[in-house]
């Protein structure tokens, strides 16, 4: 009888101790987070154009004209107008609408840093949805602004990936004028045998130049319509 | 001369082997854009394996454009063969039947003769590239639609815009007509050597294979000589699909990497064709007619 009373006790202290420490209690209270998640709950959808350029080292691409779609929670779509776009696999999609919107995580503030001239609160989110695509992000958040002006996530199976941000006249709705994904790039070999291009007199010197493992994805925001409607179909 | 060019040309277009050449390219190019068309994005998938590790890739890859530059890449290797047949048979197959010493009893001097008959063969070489040309890309571009190329090199990946790939042909088709007349006229110098035609025939396709190897081996010894080898230019009608990138990796809409490349390669083809037409004008002014 001691004994049950015993577990009873153990039980309730554990379960009062996981409540304290609950992910989600604390998610409700980081203030910052909340604010920069008012500001993005403004927008439930957005049409934006822009210009993107890809700087992959084994990619010669030039700048082309996009669409970035955007709807609640998560769903993103950007499309080249004519043409064939070329975006990290998987990362694009992780912006900070995506991640916030899902209300799915927890926080741990990790101090302040100076980012370009900017003095930054770092703050990190772990989902609490095991089935989230993401493993960790830390966001870089004007504490005064409520804008997010970096992140840096790792996933699951598409690596991690950095966003620096900027922003201009859609401030306010927490949309940034200028995006930069940065994320690793794996190896770019065909055999000669496919492409045919036997008797390339300087493979090693050119396989020396793509040594590069960054890439990035920039695209520059001109025009936003936000809260016109987006329908499913985009997606 | 033109008199003398249009009675070449009769010749040549009432043999039933100088179609050979334009079905055995048409049937080639149907089985390709055939086999692309039923199960083109399985081969653009394994193409993109490496890419798609890293990107997605979202729009129309395996377009009219693309197809285009893969049968080029297949068939510019195999052409030259079939110009051969008719090149190598110009002076031989009438020195085996016994009408060069007609041709040469006429006014027209052995060089007229020589330079009408190159002319013709030149006529039936153009003739088939642009039929290559029709077949390769208008009719790929009818079936498969057209979009940005998406290049996949051996290193690396070039994208070039939709609105920049077609004057891209024109001047790969025009570099490849030096590539063709440089086969033509070497075919031309064998017929020249030769009382029959097989010989020239082989002879020509035989030299071609051999510097085709030479050109793609890349061991130092063949290094020194490849420059001077035909073959190895006679490729270079790539160099029209890539394209130069600024300092920020940003590829230049317009440009061509390597430029001189193509101009140099033009030069040795074209000393080639005259190096190779004048040798015949030599061997048949001073050869004795005894067939």
């Amino acid at each position: 009888m001691l004994t049950m009373k015993k577990y009873t006790i153990v039980f309730i202290a554990c379960s009062l101790f996981s409540l304290i420490i609950s992910p989600k209690a604390h998610a409700q209270t980081n203030p910052l987070i909340e604010k920069v998640a008012q500001k993005l709950a403004l927008v439930n959808d957005y049409v934006a154009e822009g210009v993107m350029k890809t700087d992959v080292s084994f990619i010669k691409a030039s700048l082309g004209k996009v669409k970035v779609y955007f709807k609640k929670p998560n769903l993103l779509k950007v499309k080249k107008e004519g043409g064939i776009s070329l975006l990290p696999r998987g990362g694009v999609s992780l912006t900070i609408n995506t991640l916030l919107n899902t209300k799915q995580y927890t926080t741990i503030p990790a101090g302040t840093q100076v980012l370009n001239g900017k003095n930054l609160t770092v703050i990190k989110l772990i989902p609490t949805d095991e089935n989230l695509d993401w493993v960790i992000s830390t966001l870089w958040i004007d504490p005064v602004e409520a804008l997010v002006y970096k992140t840096a996530t790792t996933t699951k199976e598409n690596g991690s990936y950095e966003i620096l941000m900027q922003y201009g006249e859609y401030a306010k709705f927490g949309l940034a004028s200028k995006i930069v994904f940065s994320f690793n790039t794996k190896d770019y070999k065909l055999p000669n045998g496919i492409t045919l291009e036997f008797g390339d007199e300087d493979p090693a010197v050119k396989q020396k130049l793509l040594k590069n493992k960054k890439g990035t994805i920039e695209i520059n925001y001109n025009n936003y319509l936000i809260n016109k409607g987006v329908p499913n179909s985009i997606f | 001369m033109w008199s003398l060019i249009q009675i070449e040309l009769y010749k040549i277009f009432r043999r039933p082997r100088t179609y050979i050449a334009f079905g055995a390219i048409a049937a080639l190019i149907v089985v390709i854009q055939l086999g692309l068309k039923i199960d083109g994005n399985s081969y653009a998938a394994f193409l993109m394996k490496d890419i798609n590790d890293t990107l997605t890739v979202d729009g129309k890859v395996l377009n009219g454009y693309l197809i285009c530059y893969i049968l080029l890449q297949l068939l510019l290797v195999h052409v030259p063969l079939l110009v051969a047949l008719i090149a190598a048979d110009m002076i031989s197959g009438e020195a085996n039947l016994g009408t060069l010493r007609l041709l040469f009893s006429t006014p027209y001097s052995r060089t007229h003769w020589v330079l009408a008959k190159f002319i013709a063969a030149s006529v039936y070489t153009i003739l088939l590239l642009i039929w290559l040309a029709f077949l390769a890309l208008f009719v790929s571009m009818w079936i498969f639609g057209t979009d940005d190329l998406f290049l996949m090199k051996s290193n690396y990946v070039v994208l070039i815009q939709q609105g920049d790939v077609l004057w891209r042909y024109v001047g790969a088709f025009v570099f490849a007509s030096f590539s063709l007349l440089t086969v033509t006229s070497l075919g031309f110098l064998m017929s020249s050597l030769a009382n029959n035609s097989i010989g020239p025939i082989v002879g020509t396709m035989s030299a071609i294979v051999f510097f085709t190897i030479l050109s793609t081996l890349n061991i130092p010894l063949f290094t020194i000589i490849k420059p001077y080898l035909f073959t190895t230019h006679m490729n270079n009608w790539k160099e029209f699909f890539d394209i130069k990138v600024n300092a920020n990796n940003e590829a230049i809409t317009g440009s061509v990497l390597n430029i001189p490349k193509i101009k140099t390669s033009l030069i040795v083809l074209s000393l080639h064709i005259v190096l190779f037409v004048s040798a015949s004008i030599l061997i048949i002014k001073k050869k004795d007619i005894l067939s």
